[in-house]
C-alpha cells in the first residue's frame, strides 16, 4: 500500500486535484464518503471528501484547497511521491434515490465533492439541477465536468465575473420563485452558505441535506472531535454523517468549533513557511 | 526458602517535580539485584493462588524461579508461553486485584511484586536484544482475520500464529496497539514498548495491515466470503466516547477523554508544533470522572502545561474505579480531587469557549446495581467553578459500525456491546468471535488480553471441527 500520487494539477488558485493510488479504498467507496490522510510521519490526520473513486484502476481523486500547514505540505508533493497514510472510505454514504428533481449546490470549494453526487443522482434517474457558486470566475471548480453531466447547470459568482451575480441562494430562490418543483436539495460548501440554503429551503419546506466538515482526528468514531448538534442532539459526523438534515443542524456551533484551533493553525503554517524558505 | 521477608522491594519512581514537566515514564523499574531480591521473597507455592487469578494464567512461580536463579531470559520465555505482552502488562495490569491480590504472602505481609518482576524480565530481554521466537510446530492452511490491534487482538493473533494459522491483523489507525497507543500515555507506557511487543508478534508470523477499517474499507462479510478468511476475531474495543448530555457540552475547550488522549498520545500533540496536531490545554483543567482514563487525562493535562488540574467526581474516594496506584500518583503530582460533585451545565463566553462548569453537590444513598452507593443530587447546592479546559472521562462504548455493516452480528441493544458466548467468545455469526471491551464494555488491558487468548483456543477448535454439523450451535450454547 504505497498511496502514490499518480496525478496532480492546479484547478484554481491554491486548489489542487490529485489522483491517489489506493485500490482498497476505491473498491468500496460510495458518493458522500471521505478519506483521512497524513502527509508525513509527524503529520495530522486530515479528512477530505472523495471527489471520484475509480474502482477499476484502484484510484481515488481528491480535491483540496491550501488552507493551513497540512494542505500546504500536501500541495508541495508531486506525482510519484507517496502519502504517509490514507484511510477510507469513511462516513455513511449519501442517501441516493429517485426523488424526482434534485438541486445540488456547491459553494466555493465545496463544489469539489459534488461530481460523484451528481453522477449518482443522475444514475438514479433524477432530474438534476446543479448550482455552482464561487467568489469569482477563477475560483469556479469542475465547470466542465458538472455542466456536461447535469440536466440544468447554473453558475453564480459574487462579483458577477461569470454567470449570475450573487450567491447560490439567489439562484435557488429564482428557481423556487419560478415554481420549479424541487423535491430535494443537497448543499456542500462554506458553513454560512449551507446555513443560508437551509434557511431558504425551510421556508419552502424542501427537504435539504448538507455535507458537514467539522474538525476530525481519527475519523472512525473514537474521539468525538467531529461532534455536531443535529435536532438538539450531539452526533458524530464521522459515524452518523457527514450528511445531515440541514433544517436540524446547529450551524452556529459548527462555525465556532471550526475555529477552535485557529491560533495553532497559524503557528504551524508560519513555522512551515519559514522551513520552506530556509530550504 | 529461609526467613519470610514481609516487605516488598520498592521500585524507584521519577521525582514529582521532574515528572510533571515531561512525558517520560514515571516508574523506573527494578535493577537486576532488586529483581532477584524481590523474587527471593516468593514462596513458590506448589499450588499457587496467583496463577488462577491471572486472566492469561501466566506460570508465575515458574518464571519467578528463574529470576531467583538469575536467568532472566528463561523467565521471560515462561511468561511468553501465555502472554506475548509482558512489558505492557507488567506496567498497566491492575495486579493488586489479580495475581498480587491473591498472593498468599499478601494475607499477612506485602504480596510479591509480580507485575514489577514481569516488567523487569521483559525489559531485560529487550535490553540484551535477543528476543527469541519459538518455531511453529505445524503449519495450518486456514486464514484468520483479527479486527483491531489492541490487547485482545494482539494476544489472539500471537496465539493463533503459534498454532500455525495464517493470521492478519487489520488496524484502522496508522499505528498498531489500539488503546495502548492512543489511550495510555507515554509516562505509564512508553510507545516504544508497544512497538517492541508488536514487532515480536510480527516475528511470530502475523501479518499487520494498518489504515484498514473493517466495516468500511472492507466489510467483514467480504473478508470471509471473498478474501478467504475462515474465522474472524473482533477486538475493536470501546472507543465511542460517552457524554453526560448536559447543556453546553459542545462548547469549545470541552474534550472527550479519548480525543484529548488521542491528540496527546497517538498524534503526539504534546510536541506541537514539531508534530502537526495541536491540543488545547488551558491554565485550569477539570476532568470529569475518576477511572484510570480520568487519571491519565488529568496527569497528561498537567504535563501539557496546565497550572491547576481538578478531578470532579460524583461519588467519593472509596468508589473511584482508578487503580489505587494511579490515583496515588495523581495526588502526588498535585491533582486536586473534588468528590461528591457532578456537572449539570457548562457556561461559555461569546466566542463559544467554555468558562465555567456548574456543578451540583451530591450525597451517597443506597447501593445501586454496581454495588456502589448511588450518588444523589442535593437540591439547590449548585455552584460554578471557573475552567479553561474540560475533559469528560465518564466512559466509552463500542462503535456501532462493525455491527451495522456485518450481516448477522447482533449487539446488546442498550449497551451497544457485541453479543458473544462468555466461554467460547462465539458471536451470533458463524465463524466470528469477539472479545475484550467490544463485548464487555470498557474494562482493562489484561481482561482483553485474556479474552484474546481464550478465544484463540476456541477459534482453533472451530477450525478443526468446522465441518461438524451444528458446530456453531455447540460453540454458542456452551
Amino acid at each position: 500500500m504505497g498511496y502514490k500520487i499518480l496525478f496532480k494539477e492546479e484547478v484554481g488558485p491554491g486548489a489542487y486535484r490529485m489522483i491517489i493510488e489506493a485500490p482498497h479504498v476505491a473498491k468500496n467507496a460510495q458518493p458522500g464518503q471521505f478519506i483521512v490522510l497524513r502527509v508525513h510521519e509527524k503529520g495530522e490526520r486530515i479528512p477530505l471528501t472523495i471527489s471520484k473513486a475509480d474502482k477499476e484502476n484502484g484510484e481515488i481523486t481528491i480535491i483540496f484547497q491550501v488552507v493551513g500547514k497540512s494542505t500546504k505540505h500536501l500541495s508541495l508533493l508531486n506525482e510519484g511521491d507517496e502519502l504517509q497514510d490514507f484511510l477510507g472510505p469513511l462516513g455513511m454514504p449519501s442517501e441516493i434515490d429517485n426523488f424526482g428533481t434534485v438541486v445540488l449546490i456547491g459553494g466555493g470549494f465545496g463544489t469539489a465533492v459534488l461530481y460523484p453526487m451528481v453522477a449518482a443522482y443522475k444514475e438514479a434517474n433524477n432530474h438534476v439541477i446543479v448550482i455552482n457558486g464561487a467568489r469569482n470566475k477563477d475560483l469556479l471548480l469542475l465547470e466542465k465536468d458538472l455542466s456536461q453531466i447535469a440536466d440544468e447547470y447554473y453558475v453564480t459568482t459574487d462579483d458577477g465575473s461569470k454567470g449570475k451575480k450573487g450567491f447560490v441562494t439567489d439562484m435557488l430562490k429564482e428557481l423556487i420563485d419560478k415554481n420549479v418543483k424541487i423535491d430535494r436539495v443537497f448543499a456542500v460548501g462554506p458553513v454560512i452558505m449551507m446555513a443560508n440554503v437551509a434557511k431558504l429551503t425551510k421556508q419552502h419546506n424542501i427537504k435539504t441535506i448538507v455535507s458537514l466538515n467539522p474538525i476530525m482526528v481519527d475519523g472512525t468514531g473514537m474521539c468525538g472531535s467531529c461532534r455536531v448538534e443535529v435536532g438538539g442532539k450531539t452526533k458524530f459526523a464521522c459515524v452518523d454523517g457527514p450528511d445531515f438534515d440541514a433544517h436540524e443542524v446547529n450551524f452556529d456551533l459548527l462555525m465556532k468549533r471550526l475555529r477552535m484551533y485557529r491560533t495553532e493553525e497559524k503557528i504551524s503554517l508560519e513555522k512551515f513557511e519559514k522551513e520552506i524558505q530556509n530550504g | 526458602m529461609g526467613k519470610i521477608k514481609p516487605k516488598r522491594v520498592e521500585m524507584a519512581k521519577r521525582p514529582v517535580e521532574e515528572r510533571i514537566k515531561s512525558f517520560d515514564e514515571v516508574a523506573l523499574g527494578y535493577t537486576e539485584e532488586e529483581a532477584i531480591k524481590e523474587a527471593e521473597r516468593c514462596l513458590l507455592c506448589p499450588k499457587p493462588t496467583c496463577v488462577p487469578a491471572c486472566p492469561v494464567h501466566i506460570d508465575i512461580p515458574g518464571f519467578i524461579k528463574w529470576i531467583q536463579k538469575g536467568d532472566f531470559l528463561q523467565a521471560v520465555k515462561v511468561i511468553k508461553q501465555d502472554n506475548p505482552l509482558p512489558a505492557v502488562c507488567g506496567r498497566v495490569c491492575p495486579q493488586e486485584d489479580q495475581c498480587e491480590g491473591s498472593c498468599v504472602m499478601g494475607r499477612k505481609f506485602e504480596p510479591i511484586a509480580i507485575g514489577r518482576l514481569e516488567r523487569f524480565v521483559a525489559d531485560y530481554e529487550a535490553k540484551v536484544g535477543n528476543i527469541e521466537v519459538q518455531p511453529v510446530k505445524e503449519k495450518r492452511a486456514e486464514k484468520v482475520a483479527i479486527v483491531g490491534s489492541g490487547p485482545s487482538g494482539l494476544v489472539c493473533a500471537s496465539q493463533l500464529a503459534q498454532m500455525g494459522y495464517k493470521v492478519t491483523v487489520f488496524e484502522s489507525l496508522h499505528e498498531f496497539g489500539g488503546v495502548l497507543v492512543y489511550g495510555i500515555p507515554q509516562f505509564r507506557l512508553p510507545k516504544d514498548i508497544v512497538k517492541r511487543e508488536v514487532e515480536y508478534i510480527r516475528k511470530l508470523g502475523v501479518e499487520f495491515v494498518k489504515n484498514f477499517f473493517v466495516g468500511r474499507t472492507r466489510t467483514l462479510d467480504e473478508l470471509m466470503e471473498e478474501d478467504g478468511y475462515e474465522a474472524v476475531f473482533i477486538g475493536t474495543g470501546a472507543g465511542l466516547p460517552r457524554f453526560q448530555g448536559i447543556p453546553g457540552e459542545n462548547l469549545l475547550g470541552i474534550y472527550s477523554a479519548n480525543e484529548f488522549l488521542t491528540r496527546i498520545n497517538l498524534m503526539r500533540g504534546y510536541k506541537f508544533p514539531e508534530y502537526d496536531t495541536p491540543v488545547k490545554v488551558g491554565n485550569t483543567v477539570a476532568v470529569i470522572g475518576a477511572g484510570n482514563v480520568a487519571m491519565d487525562a488529568a496527569r497528561s493535562a498537567l504535563r501539557s502545561g496546565a497550572k491547576k488540574v481538578m478531578i470532579l467526581y460524583r461519588r467519593t474516594e472509596k468508589e473511584m474505579t482508578a487503580r489505587a496506584e494511579e490515583a496515588e500518583n495523581a495526588m502526588e503530582e498535585g491533582i486536586e480531587f473534588h468528590f461528591l460533585v457532578n456537572p449539570v451545565r457548562y457556561h461559555g463566553d461569546e466566542n463559544g469557549w467554555v468558562k465555567e462548569v456548574e456543578v451540583i453537590k451530591m450525597r451517597l444513598g443506597e447501593p445501586d446495581e454496581s454495588g456502589r452507593r448511588r450518588p444523589i443530587p442535593i437540591e439547590g447546592s449548585e455552584y460554578r467553578i471557573p475552567v479553561d479546559t474540560v475533559v469528560v472521562a465518564i466512559g466509552q462504548v463500542p462503535s456501532p459500525i462493525i455491527a451495522q455493516t456485518t450481516k448477522g452480528l447482533k449487539r446488546h441493544e442498550r449497551r451497544g456491546t457485541l453479543l458473544a458466548n462468555e466461554k467460547t467468545f462465539a458471536t451470533t455469526k458463524k465463524g466470528v468471535f469477539a472479545g475484550g471491551d467490544v463485548v464487555t464494555g470498557a474494562a482493562t488491558v489484561i481482561l482483553a488480553a485474556g479474552a484474546g487468548k481464550d478465544a484463540a483456543k476456541y477459534i482453533d477448535y472451530y477450525l478443526k471441527n468446522k465441518d461438524k454439523p451444528n458446530i456453531w450451535e455447540e460453540l454458542t450454547n456452551s
